[in-house]
């Protein structure tokens, strides 16, 4: 008996390769997720949850219109995903503040909104709002904050009901979802296809591949021919017990979870694939919090992690199609979350190369290889 | 070989203190904890949940967080863990803590 080859085989089961999955079951497509193990390093698992528009592409006007229109198609985007899991994401996109305690820094991310702002013509809107006209408004933000940024199409979701409602979505339409399949390498096949050496040893054909792996993308690519390789980032977070009231305000380094509890995140630090938690960055965030919301001071903080991000080179996403291999595909980024209804809605359309596919080319990877061969 | 208990018995001081429990007055014996003390006061749940079902000390030993409880104007205190004092204010918890201290009891 011949078992089924699937159309497409997505190498990556966390929020970016299922968004890609459940877009290309949408579009009829046969689709296989290879998730990897428990352990592996999972942005995923560990992120912040932000829908997050000012300050992105500021300096990259592709970046700055692709976030712009994943942020507008986020309600739709959960609407559906809501409707075939039947898991409320949480979704709140009332608007987001960055706070600021020292005025040179707020000036220059005020610059960049602007130039962020000149790439997406009407499509986005920003307050700069003083320490003083703040604290009219809210009396609770402290004295030490200079100033704030707002911007009125800013949100959140519940990262982890985001992954769950993925999950349960792409098996709801159909789609093979293999857990603890980590693939350790991939390789063309004369004719067409490719074949995947997984870790226990055993092999997999696929006709079509999409590598979303996160953390574990670079050697993949690497076999493929791909250029790109991300690096982690590690971030830190905290959370607090849970508060009944909710907070005047959603930043985009402090933010209270429909449950009620407060997170406090934002740290980068290079550190290699280690995800421990630090005690001078955690006492920084608890201390950054304390300056923006004195009252925070005697909340409780329950939790600690630290998680990686997955960069690539420039920060901004790839989407690249294999140059050396017909039906290889790589899909990195960082904001997986903001980007997810792009990721189910576009990129399956390019993916089939159809005559409506959109222009990704700002996002393929030869901008690597003109940059490192210059 | 002979493995002693972890288990001490409690110091029978003899002396009790008083405290207040939402505002009505609560005797307890001196070494007990806040926990041992409204548990003796009344079988009551000593909070409500999130969801607004009773809830009281479970574990007694810091684990199960069951008991948690305002004491002297400081919420979700662990009340198992922490010994009772003269003149001690202690608030039945409902529903979760507020921004700035209080609880909606």
């Amino acid at each position: 008996m011949v078992s089924r080859v699937p159309d497409i085989t997505v190498i990556g089961g966390g929020v970016v390769g299922l968004s890609v999955a459940v877009g290309l079951l949408q579009k009829g497509h046969r689709v296989t997720v290879l998730d990897g193990a428990d352990a592996d390093f999972r942005a995923s698992q560990g992120n912040f949850g932000l829908v997050w528009l000012q300050g992105k592409g500021a300096d990259f006007a592709p970046y700055a219109n692709l976030t712009s229109n994943a942020v507008s198609s986020w309600p739709s985007f959960a609407s559906r995903l809501t409707k075939l899991s039947g898991i409320d994401l949480a979704l709140d996109q009332s608007g987001g503040v960055e706070f600021f305690t020292e005025q040179a820094e707020l000036d220059d991310f005020a610059a960049g909104l602007k130039r962020q702002q000149a790439h997406l013509g009407g499509q986005i809107s920003h307050e700069v709002i003083s320490g003083d006209d703040l604290r009219r408004s809210h009396p609770d933000i402290g004295p030490d904050v200079v100033g704030a940024t707002f911007c009125e199409r800013d949100g959140h979701v519940n990262p982890l009901r985001l992954l769950f409602a993925l999950r349960s979505a792409f098996l709801a339409l159909g789609g093979e979802l293999r857990s603890d399949s980590h693939v350790m390498g991939v390789a063309a096949v004369a004719g067409g296809g490719f074949e995947l050496s997984m870790r226990d040893g055993t092999s997999l054909g696929a006709e079509r591949v999409v590598l979303c792996a996160g953390l574990g993308t670079t050697l993949l690519a690497m076999q493929l021919g791909f250029v790109t390789r991300v690096r982690p980032q590690r971030g830190e977070l905290l959370i607090t017990e849970k508060l009944a009231s909710r907070l005047p305000f959603l930043s985009s380094t402090i933010r209270q979870v429909d449950e009620g509890g407060v997170q406090i995140g934002g740290t980068k630090a290079d550190a290699g694939l280690d995800d421990s938690e630090t005690l001078d960055l955690m006492a920084g965030l608890a201390q950054h919090a304390v300056k923006v919301l004195p009252a925070l001071a005697d909340v409780r903080v329950i939790r600690a992690w630290g998680a990686l991000r997955v960069m690539s080179p420039d920060g901004y996403p790839v989407y690249a199609r294999s140059p050396e291999h017909n039906g290889a595909y790589l899909v990195t980024c960082h904001s997986g979350v903001t980007l997810a209804p792009a990721h189910s809605g576009i990129l399956p359309v390019w993916i089939d190369n159809a005559t409506d596919a959109p222009d990704l080319e700002a996002f393929d990877e030869n901008r690597f290889a003109l940059s490192s061969a210059a | 070989m002979k493995i002693a208990s972890r288990f001490l018995p409690r110091p029978d001081l003899g002396e009790t203190v008083t405290m207040t429990l939402d505002g009505e007055p609560v005797t307890a014996r001196l070494g007990d904890t806040v926990a041992a003390a409204v548990l003796a006061h009344s079988g009551d749940a000593s909070r409500q949940s999130v969801k607004g079902s009773p809830r009281t000390a479970y574990c007694m030993m810091g684990v199960c967080f069951e008991c948690l409880i305002e004491v002297d104007g400081k919420p979700n205190s662990q009340a198992c863990m922490i010994q009772v004092r003269e003149g001690m204010v202690i608030r039945r918890q409902n529903g979760l803590r507020d921004l700035g201290g209080h609880t909606d009891a």
